[in-house]
């Protein structure tokens, strides 16, 4: 009874979300700064994801995050752009004629594989993203905590110097960057619009976390997280599951930092920074460490709160003729830097602490409040 | 490449590693005592920078220069004090999440208040004066930086191994659990720590900037990274060794540059730490330390 009423609640709450999205997709003139948030949130919140698989599950403080970002989003963007806008796009230096050649033969192929060329593209970057990840594992992940963080931020520097080097200019175009990338493309025929892609698939890829942290894999890794040693003499190995975590994470937000070029489209070897890394950990800890919907959740809330609705803490206020003092420019961004300071000092545990979200709890809640009323009363 | 210039970079190298060295030092002090990477030491770092601009712009250059160091110094405090004090026995990712929220509020405050657009910094006509020796010519700051830095350097070394306070750091380096049961004040030494470790970053921040006219809200992250690459190249916990690495990533970076890698001076200094990490994890003069179960 109560399992058939959760499966009921979680169904019909996906069909508003699947209504909603359609309803958007039809009036998405209308609704620009919804779309655009909504859009960036959710590719922030498969970041997130990853990030906390690693950080949160397997207890693997990394900050490598925006450098297998950027991995994903140069691949996807150096594959999809089209073959027009190659040499508007490369002006300075030329292109590298493998690419073009590349270009030519997809360009070439039937309707049916360039239709389903952006998603292999994502695949591609997200490959080769782990790829890397479990060659750099191999040396990486014999670190500990605070070295391993340095570490992979390390990595993800090198990855950007690497892109923005002179030396990869006619595959990365250096420091110009890369721009006219095509936006979301659309799914079956047409009868998913491009606006519900990122959300397609950033779905699946949430659902095979969940999947991977629900298997005995999972069990492993936080086995790893609450004690090594112990989960060493239980008979797991060590060395093979971080590696797992880290490369399974690491394809993730390459997947993302594909559909994040595609949002944006063009991007530059700055906008994956350190900066980048930090304002996925924000997201994550506000969420909560260990908890997957608590990132989605807070990957939503952070985006739209910081694009949207807490937009007028930058531009200058007033009361009648009193302009209220402290509103200008930067504002926003010290307000979430504070914030992230009282998450990490006070309330430790973030939104959802290390606990899913579940309907018995939320219903629990409600009626403990309603009973609670009721007994004042 | 000729003799002369070789040398030239040298000497420009061997400035800039003093400056890492002394920011470098911060890392090394408090990695010993807290076993905590402050993220935050590079942004204390750049504040130091905007410290300066504000103090030169109102008072004559000695007095500007005090201001700025005791006010670096009470930040450093300050920061400990409210961000990594109250963690004192969460978990170490606890602490360094919070490390890190210190150095996003600093850089999102100082962008704020100064905005994110490079502020010049004040030249000192002193520091700039040009001094020709044979045929490198040299601002006063190029020669100044590597003498202060080593007569610094050796102060702290009296100070750490001669007085009660440096033997109170050393203990709670060695053991915080025992040293604390052997009465040591451990807030106190803590403190004294970050109260060094700051002061050392705003002298290397006064130097650093002369050289390089300006300063932006970013501009302590990547030398932050690096410098803390440098204490962990030297043996991190080991004041000389930081001191070395300092000095060895300032040079190969001033060369990598010369040499038109300049895209590659930062990966290099990551790829060194990595290489380090794995090679030999305690750095050139650390002492090894078993992992105990």
């Amino acid at each position: 009874m109560r399992i058939k009423r959760n499966t009921l609640l979680t169904t019909t709450v996906f069909a508003l979300l699947v209504v909603f999205l359609y309803w958007l997709s039809a009036n998405r003139m209308q609704n620009g700064m919804l779309v655009s948030v909504l859009q960036k949130g959710v590719i922030f919140a498969l970041v997130a994801v990853s990030m906390n698989l690693l950080n949160g599950f397997t207890g693997l403080f990394s900050l490598g995050q925006a450098g297998f970002m950027s991995i994903g989003a140069y691949t996807t963007a150096i594959l999809i752009i089209p073959v027009k806008s190659l040499d508007g796009v490369y002006y300075m230096n030329g292109v590298h004629p493998g690419i073009r050649a590349l270009k030519m033969v997809v360009a070439d192929s039937p309707a049916f594989v360039q239709s389903i060329f952006p998603f292999v593209a994502l695949l591609l970057g997200g490959l080769l993203a782990a790829g890397i990840a479990a060659i750099v594992g191999v040396a990486v992940l014999r670190l500990k905590s605070d070295y391993l963080a340095i570490a992979t931020l390390g990595l993800s520097e090198i990855v950007r110097a690497i892109f923005s080097s002179p030396q990869f200019d006619q595959i990365t175009n250096g420091s110009y960057g890369l721009n006219k990338i095509p936006t979301f493309p659309e799914m079956a025929w047409g009868l998913i619009p491009s606006l519900l892609t990122p959300f397609i698939v950033v779905g699946f890829c949430v659902v095979f976390i969940l999947l991977l942290i629900n298997s005995s894999y999972g069990r492993a890794f936080k086995a790893i997280r609450e004690d090594e040693i112990a989960a060493e003499a239980m008979g797991i190995n060590l060395y093979k599951h971080k590696s797992m975590s880290f490369v399974v994470s690491s394809f993730f937000s390459a997947v993302a930092g594909g559909l994040l070029a595609m949002y944006m489209r063009s991007i530059e070897a700055k906008t994956f920074s350190i900066t980048m890394t930090y304002d996925i950990l924000l997201i994550v800890v506000i969420g909560g460490i260990g908890s997957v919907t608590g990132s989605i959740l807070s990957a939503f809330l952070v985006t739209i709160a910081k694009e949207w609705w807490l937009r007028f803490f930058d531009q200058p206020l007033f009361f009648g003729g009193w302009q209220v003092p402290l509103f200008r420019t930067g504002f926003r961004m010290v307000i979430f830097s504070i914030l992230l300071m009282v998450v990490v000092l006070i309330y430790r545990k973030g939104l959802m602490g290390s606990t899913e979200f579940s309907w018995d709890r939320l219903i629990g809640r409600f009626r403990r409040t309603k009973n609670s009323e009721g007994g004042a009363a | 490449m000729s003799m002369t210039t070789i040398l030239q970079h040298c000497l420009t190298g061997i400035s800039l590693g003093g400056a890492y060295a002394l920011i470098a030092i911060g890392y090394t002090l408090v990695y010993g005592i807290l076993r905590l990477i402050n993220f935050a030491h590079g942004d204390i770092f750049m504040m130091a920078g905007y410290f300066m601009i504000f103090a030169l712009a109102s008072f004559p250059w000695p007095v500007a220069i005090i201001i700025t160091l005791v006010v670096t110094t009470v930040m450093g405090i300050g920061i400990e004090r409210f961000a990594y004090k109250p963690l004192r026995n969460a978990p170490r990712m606890s602490i360094m999440i919070s490390a890190i929220g210190v150095s996003y509020l600093l850089q999102n405050l100082s962008t704020y208040l100064f905005t994110a657009i490079p502020r010049g910094y004040p030249e000192l006509p002193y520091l700039k004066k040009i001094y020709q020796i044979g045929e490198l010519s040299a601002s006063f700051v190029t020669i100044l930086t590597p003498i202060l830095t080593i007569v610094l350097v050796f102060v702290l070394m009296i100070l750490v191994n001669k007085t009660k306070t440096g033997m109170a750091m050393r203990a709670t380096s060695k053991d915080f659990e025992t040293a604390k049961l052997m009465g040591i004040n451990i807030n106190r030494v803590v403190s004294v720590t970050f109260a060094i470790g700051s002061l050392l970053a705003g002298i290397g921040s006064i130097l650093y900037f002369t050289d390089r006219m300006s300063v932006t809200p970013f501009s302590g992250t990547l030398p932050g990274l690096k410098c803390f690459v440098a204490a962990v190249f030297g043996g991190i916990g080991n004041i000389p060794g930081a001191v070395v690495g300092g000095f060895f990533i300032g040079i190969v970076e001033t060369l990598l540059v010369a040499l038109g890698y300049s895209t590659f001076s930062d990966a290099f200094t990551f790829l060194l730490l990595i290489i380090m990490l794995l090679v030999k994890p305690t750095g050139l003069f650390g002492e090894k330390n078993v992992e105990k179960v």
